[in-house]
């Protein structure tokens, strides 16, 4: 959670500076969900992310100095400076992608889970996505598709508040999305996306379950995004004092404060995890701005396979 | 040599992948238990189970989204949209994610699915089945398009598309389901990218599509007759397209002309148009001629339908306009 809030904190600066070109979504303040969640999966389960997708491929284990490069758009990042923040994959930690495109992630994660089936091989693809998605067709399709087939998904809505800039109550007809999975035949589930002691035990047992019995669930976590929707977003929709409210309830200091009283751990140790992280992230951020970037003809190759 | 329909001929390619390739599966609407609307997929869900021939939804976007998943995490799913009119409703999957997604990993990930789909008039389907969408698809980097014309190019194509590890449109033109013609039972593979010179002939190149090729012979045979030789060259995929294969008749011929039955407006003939242009203009002896169809959708009355698609009065017409009345063979 502590290299999630860095990234993006870090980040944040470094875009401020100048270094990152594009858009940048942040995704401070829901780092309970991304960590709790994959903590409970295997190397070789997979994700589908979002356009906020940064943490959710660090808690799946992104390398970060890969990560930075490709926000640097150097040719050492993950998608060799083609991809960018919305577009992080790691195959070989099932990261099929932080996405684009709203809802874009929910019927890839069916396939993924089919293919899963299909081996035998006991992985579970897990969906991330925001209430914003729940009101795309793909959100819909992905569920009922996921429910006849009977596959081994966990749809995890991380209801952050807001789609783009327009809150909740706007868009969203129904008080959870977790009550929609009844439409579908599935088991749905809310817990507090801001504990990530909750999240981490509820997931537990669900993702156990969905890999045993091959049948998806939603589960809708609740949080709050402490930045805008992209970095410079002035949040004009925002009520006062409201994302002061909210952090609150930061899910880092709510952890900490159950760590120092009911596990008795030592301040000195929850530096020593600062610390490391730091020096973890001053490393990516020297490798980012030492890597070469891409030769302008680079930009014809990966289009096909030859 | 076997003679077999079109769609017999899929299906037969369909049967030979599973066979060979267990990652191979199938999924889309109606075509498991059902064998398709055109009976292209019949036998295949009593042959391989339904693990590996998948009845789904009717859910097209998450039918694409099935199979980029799956191709992305190992297998190599050949999916059905039923019509390729219905392509809209998937659009997002096809364009953002599965052309792209090669791209956008700095080459990563390979997504090798294949999506069949049915295209074309002639059926009185009405504007909302019988559209040839290829243009749109040729647009987009990172998406092959394969359009056969016959039986045989039909299984070696589409047996190379299921083996080739990026994402392949693969469009049947509904009027061929019933073509039949030779196809060996023997293996055989035909490169996406290599095009096929149907007919030999000097005077003028047509470059047709789909079932406008076989048009196009028919329209070359009564050229024939009235003293003009026309090479008829089949692309077979517009993309990847064999330009050399069209630029070395062009050179030969001097004259071009390009036949789809999509409409003519940023066709896939206003790109070869280019394209020849480009490369090969001082060889041109003559404008280079496009028929196509006409800028409305297609309509559904027998009348109206037949004056829209091109036939082979229209080739005849075209070829005759950049020969008759001008030398032959000026700059060779």
């Amino acid at each position: 959670m502590v290299k999630i809030r860095r990234f993006e904190e870090r980040v944040a600066q470094l875009f401020a500076e100048g270094l990152i070109p594009g858009f940048l979504h942040l995704y401070i303040g829901q780092e309970a969900v991304a960590a709790g969640v994959c903590a409970n999966l295997r190397k070789d389960d997979y994700i589908t992310s979002t356009h906020r997708g940064h943490g959710h491929c660090i808690a799946k284990g992104a390398d970060v100095n890969k990560m930075m490069a490709e926000l640097f758009g150097k040719r050492t990042g993950y998608c060799k400076g083609k991809g960018g923040s919305m577009h992080v994959m790691d195959v070989e930690l099932g990261i099929l992608g932080a996405n684009g495109i709203v809802g874009g992630g929910l019927p890839i994660a069916v396939g993924a889970a089919l293919s899963a089936k299909l081996k035998g091989s006991g992985q579970v693809a897990v969906s991330f996505f925001g209430e914003g998605a729940a009101g795309t067709g793909y959100f819909h399709e992905a569920l009922n598709m996921a429910a006849v087939l009977k596959l081994p998904v966990v749809f995890v809505c991380e209801s952050n508040q807001y789609a783009e800039f327009t809150p909740r109550r706007t868009h969203l007809p129904v008080d959870t999305v977790a009550e929609r999975s009844k439409a579908y035949g599935m088991e749905g589930y809310c817990v507090d996306g801001n504990n990530v002691v909750e999240v981490y035990e509820t997931f537990a047992g669900i993702v156990e379950n969905v890999r045993l019995d091959s049948r998806p669930v939603l589960v809708e976590c609740f949080t709050n995004r402490w930045s805008g929707h992209y970095e410079g977003d002035p949040q004009r929709y925002r009520g006062k004092g409201e994302s002061e409210e909210w952090q609150k309830q930061d899910p880092i200091a709510k952890l900490e404060q159950g760590l120092r009283g009911e596990y008795q751990v030592e301040p000195d140790e929850l530096q020593q995890i600062r610390n490391f992280v730091e020096s973890e992230l001053d490393a990516a951020v020297s490798f980012a701005k030492e890597s070469p970037l891409p030769r302008g003809e680079e930009t014809l190759e990966d289009v096909y396979a030859w | 040599m076997a003679v077999l329909r079109f769609n017999q001929a899929i299906n037969a390619a369909l049967r030979e992948e599973m066979a060979r390739d267990q990652n191979v599966i199938l999924a889309g609407e109606d075509i498991a238990a059902a064998g398709g609307s055109f009976g292209v997929t019949r036998g295949l869900l009593e042959e391989f189970g339904e693990s590996r021939v998948i009845d789904t939804p009717i859910s097209e976007g998450a039918i694409v989204g099935l199979a980029i998943g799956s191709a992305a995490t190992g297998l190599r799913p050949v999916v059905e949209i039923m019509f390729i009119d219905f392509i809209g409703v998937c659009f997002d999957m096809l364009l953002n994610q599965a052309a792209k997604m090669r791209y956008m990993s700095g080459g990563n990930i390979s997504l090798p699915l294949v999506i069949r789909t049915q295209a074309g008039a002639g059926y009185n389907a009405g504007p909302q089945h019988s559209q040839s969408l290829e243009a749109m698809l040729m647009h987009i980097p990172g998406l092959k398009v394969v359009m056969p014309s016959n039986p045989y190019d039909a299984k070696g194509l589409l047996k190379a598309a299921v083996r080739d590890d990026d994402p392949v449109l693969f469009i049947e033109n509904k009027m061929l389901y019933g073509m039949k013609g030779e196809v060996p039972e023997a293996e055989y593979v035909i490169p996406l990218g290599t095009a096929k010179i149907v007919r030999e002939g000097n005077d003028v190149t047509i470059v047709a599509l789909g079932q406008m090729v076989n048009r196009a012979v028919r329209a070359a045979e009564e050229l024939e007759a009235e003293g003009i030789s026309a090479e008829v060259i089949d692309p077979r995929t517009v993309t990847p397209l064999d330009k050399e294969c069209i630029w070395q008749s062009v050179v030969k011929t001097g004259r071009l002309v390009v036949v789809h039955e999509a409409v003519k407006t940023g066709g896939f003939g206003a790109e070869l148009a280019a394209i020849v242009q480009e490369e090969v203009f001082d060889y041109l002896d003559a404008p280079i001629q496009r028929v196509a169809a006409p800028f409305t959708p297609v309509p559904y009355s027998k009348a109206l339908e037949q004056y829209y698609l091109p036939n082979e009065e229209s080739i005849i017409e075209a070829a005759k306009r950049i020969c008759v009345g001008r030398p032959f063979g000026l700059r060779k």
